[in-house]
């Protein structure tokens, strides 16, 4: 019996062991070349090697002259505007189509349910070459390529899909009752939605609007095929730059988004968080 | 208060898929000021009644009419009716308060008098002070009554409640069930109520409608509806009912007799009925008595099965009349407690307790019983149940 149980502990611990082996090797191979750009970053030399000074924790080996670069350089704030700019609006347009076609896949009167959720999500399946190439074509027809508008437009649809998908997954859990009971008490269709549904799937609302800004923020191929020297975003600069003129100018902006990204994440997850504490007296 | 119609159906039937009618051709009318229960188990089509004339739902024909005004094109917000839903659908991220200031507020109600209302909704619930809560922070009883609450805040003169009790426990239910009432009077309000317990429908309901299978059964008073059950699913779900299974032989003004496997049943006919029509007899238990020979028009012997002791009664079983669960329920009183299972006794009752109703469900039940009637019950034994208030043993009773 003792040395049952025993061998019993033995496999247990092994399991345990091959499973922690397995994570480090997941972090190591995925996270650490993240993590290395940062201390890179701070290199006082224009390479993209620890230098010895590094190395010996000397402080003159590092500095912060890429940083001081990116702040000065005229092509990296436009970028960075661009960004901001396309992504927001981009969102903001993604957020309210997103939240009314999950609204409307919701009701139980909608005809053609599968049909509409495969077309709305598809951008997010097709590879982003081909819907690239395609908008390249439409928008140079229209006359819009070039423009912020065509990225933005772009930038939105492909955002829609993300915050389809969680203000969907919220919605799940919503009693149709509560919209029911506020037109009984005299609330019209937009009173119940400002009131009713909105604060309850806010949580999703948002997570969806951060995934879809997130998507524009990073998002290179279709700046490629439709923006132009006005419109270059950060990952398009960055493109530009490790083509062009090899600096760890890259490396700075690389820990930039990282930090922005884990911000992002952050707050998700937050908003994950409580919305699981919420979600519970509803049902 | 009145006796005006407040809630009218006519004809009103509802399919949602187009083949299953759900509701059919359903009338029914509520009273100002009434307590109107709809009554029948899962499925039968209440819930789908409460939400058409809520205006979720819409009729697939006929008409439903609020004062006397069809409300076909009404939608819910127009309709001025106060809902109760079976899980409460309080909105959960608003405090009590907030709950019931929402319908004050869509009705641009001043706050000033808003807040006086919520004071008043609940007290009448006997809620005071519980404004700051939030739905999730109240037992199940607690929010059941900031439901109410809800629902009356706003002076509807209509409620409809869908099993507001369902999720509470039974002390609370009853409890809940008292003060509902009190509630409905004092206000004066209409409620039309929907439960599938029957003793909360009779605790609490001016009328009870029965449902079954989206027809409506009977509508009555709960006293009559006991009582007086026009058909056989109503017999058999209001209260215990013995249900003996048999045919006509004979039709006279006040009474028939009908033929069971173990004799013949003298019973009133609750309908036109004809010889050799099916017929199913409702009998309640504690109309059965334990008798000497030649008290009642029918009597039998039968041997006790078992007997359960409930207290303040005795519950027997017999093997009588093709109904293997007879039932008869006597009183714990000094003399009867000496029945043992295994005993033969002699039951009876009188043609009165006895309903003779059309048989509508005894196609899957009743094979046993029915093709065997007619043909065991003739010889002899008719005319010994013909001279009224005389014992009548069948044969097969001794057999046992
Ligand atoms: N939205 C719907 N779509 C399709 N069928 C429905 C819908 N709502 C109800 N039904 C069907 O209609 C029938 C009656 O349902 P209803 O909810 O009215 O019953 P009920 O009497 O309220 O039952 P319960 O006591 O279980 O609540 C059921 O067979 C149900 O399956
Ligand atoms: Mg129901």
């Amino acid at each position: 019996m003792t040395s049952r149980t025993a061998s019993f502990g033995l496999g247990d611990r092994l399991a345990r062991w091959l499973h922690l082996a397995f994570c480090a090797a997941v972090f190591v191979f995925l996270i650490a070349p993240m993590l290395v750009v940062v201390p890179l970053s701070f290199n006082a030399e224009p390479y993209f090697t620890f230098s010895e000074g590094m190395l010996a924790l000397d402080a003159d080996a590092y500095s912060l002259r890429w940083y001081r670069n990116i702040v000065e350089d005229e092509e990296w704030r436009l970028a960075l505007a661009n960004s901001l700019f396309i992504g927001l609006a981009a969102a903001a347009i993604a957020t309210a189509l997103g939240v009314l076609a999950a609204l409307g896949l919701a009701s139980p009167a909608m005809p053609g349910r599968a049909l509409v959720t495969g077309l709305l999500i598809s951008p997010m399946i097709t590879p982003i070459i081909i819907s690239a190439a395609g908008m390249f074509f439409f928008y140079s027809y229209l006359g819009l390529s070039q423009t912020h508008l065509s990225l933005v437009l772009a930038h939105a649809a492909l955002g829609t899909p993300f915050v389809v998908i969680t203000v969907t997954a919220t919605l799940a859990g919503f009693d149709r009752n509560l919209v029911r009971a506020a037109e009984s008490l005299g609330a019209g269709p937009f009173v119940v939605f400002r009131r009713v549904q909105l604060p309850l799937i806010a949580p999703g609302v948002i997570a969806g609007a951060l995934f879809a800004f997130a998507a524009s923020f990073d998002e290179v191929v279709t700046v490629l095929f439709l923006g132009g020297l006005e419109q270059r975003t950060i990952p398009r600069q960055m493109w530009a730059g490790i083509r062009e003129q090899i600096s760890p100018e890259i490396l700075a902006v690389a820990t930039f988004l990282v930090a922005f990204v884990l911000v992002l994440m952050g707050v998700v997850e937050w908003l994950r968080g409580r919305h699981g504490h919420q979600g519970e007296p509803a049902r | 208060m009145g006796s005006s119609p407040h809630v009218e159906f006519h004809g009103v039937s509802k399919t949602y898929d187009g083949q299953t009618m759900v509701v059919q051709d359903l009338d029914l009318c509520v009273n100002e000021g009434e307590f109107f229960t709809l009554l029948g188990p899962s499925g039968s089509g209440k819930t789908t009644c409460l939400m058409m004339l809520a205006g979720f739902e819409a009729p697939s024909s006929g008409e439903i009419r609020l004062s006397g005004r069809s409300v076909q094109h009404l939608p819910p917000r127009k309709r001025g009716i106060g809902v109760v839903f079976q899980n409460y659908a309080l909105f959960p991220h608003m405090t009590v308060g907030r709950n019931l200031a929402f319908p004050l507020e869509v009705r641009g109600i001043s706050a000033a008098r808003r807040r006086e209302r919520i004071r008043q909704a609940l007290e009448v619930v006997r809620l005071d002070g519980f404004e700051h809560r939030r739905p999730g922070e109240l037992s199940g009883g607690q929010q059941q009554r900031v439901a109410i609450a809800r629902a009356l805040v706003f002076n509807p003169t209509l409620v409809l409640m869908d099993e507001p009790l369902g999720a509470l426990d039974r002390r609370l239910r009853e409890e809940m069930q008292f003060e509902i009432r009190r509630m409905q009077q004092d206000l004066g309000v209409t409620v039309v109520y929907v439960t599938h317990d029957q003793q909360e429908a009779m605790a609490m309901s001016s009328r009870v409608a029965v449902f079954h299978r989206g027809h409506i059964q009977q509508v009555a008073a709960p006293e009559t509806l006991y009582e007086e059950p026009e058909r056989e699913f109503v017999a058999s779900f209001i209260g215990d009912n013995n249900m003996l299974r048999g045919q006509v032989l004979t039709v006279e003004r006040d009474h028939c007799d009908v033929a069971t496997p173990d004799g013949i049943v003298r019973a009133f006919p609750v309908h036109h009925c004809r010889p050799g029509d099916p017929s199913v007899l409702a009998i309640r238990p504690e109309r059965v008595s334990l008798t000497r020979p030649g008290v009642y028009t029918n009597e039998f012997e039968a041997v006790v099965e078992d007997i359960l002791f409930i207290g303040d009664h005795l519950r027997l079983r017999l093997n009588l009349c093709g109904n293997p669960n007879f039932v008869v329920k006597i009183q714990n009183v000094i003399g009867h407690s000496a029945v043992l299972a295994g005993d033969r006794v002699r039951v009876g009752w009188s043609v009165m307790d006895c309903r003779a109703l059309p048989d509508e469900e005894g196609a899957g039940s009743g094979v046993l019983t029915r093709p065997a009637a007619p043909l065991r019950s003739p010889p002899g034994d008719a005319t010994g149940v013909s001279g009224t208030d005389r014992a009548d043993v069948p044969p097969s009773t001794q057999a046992v």
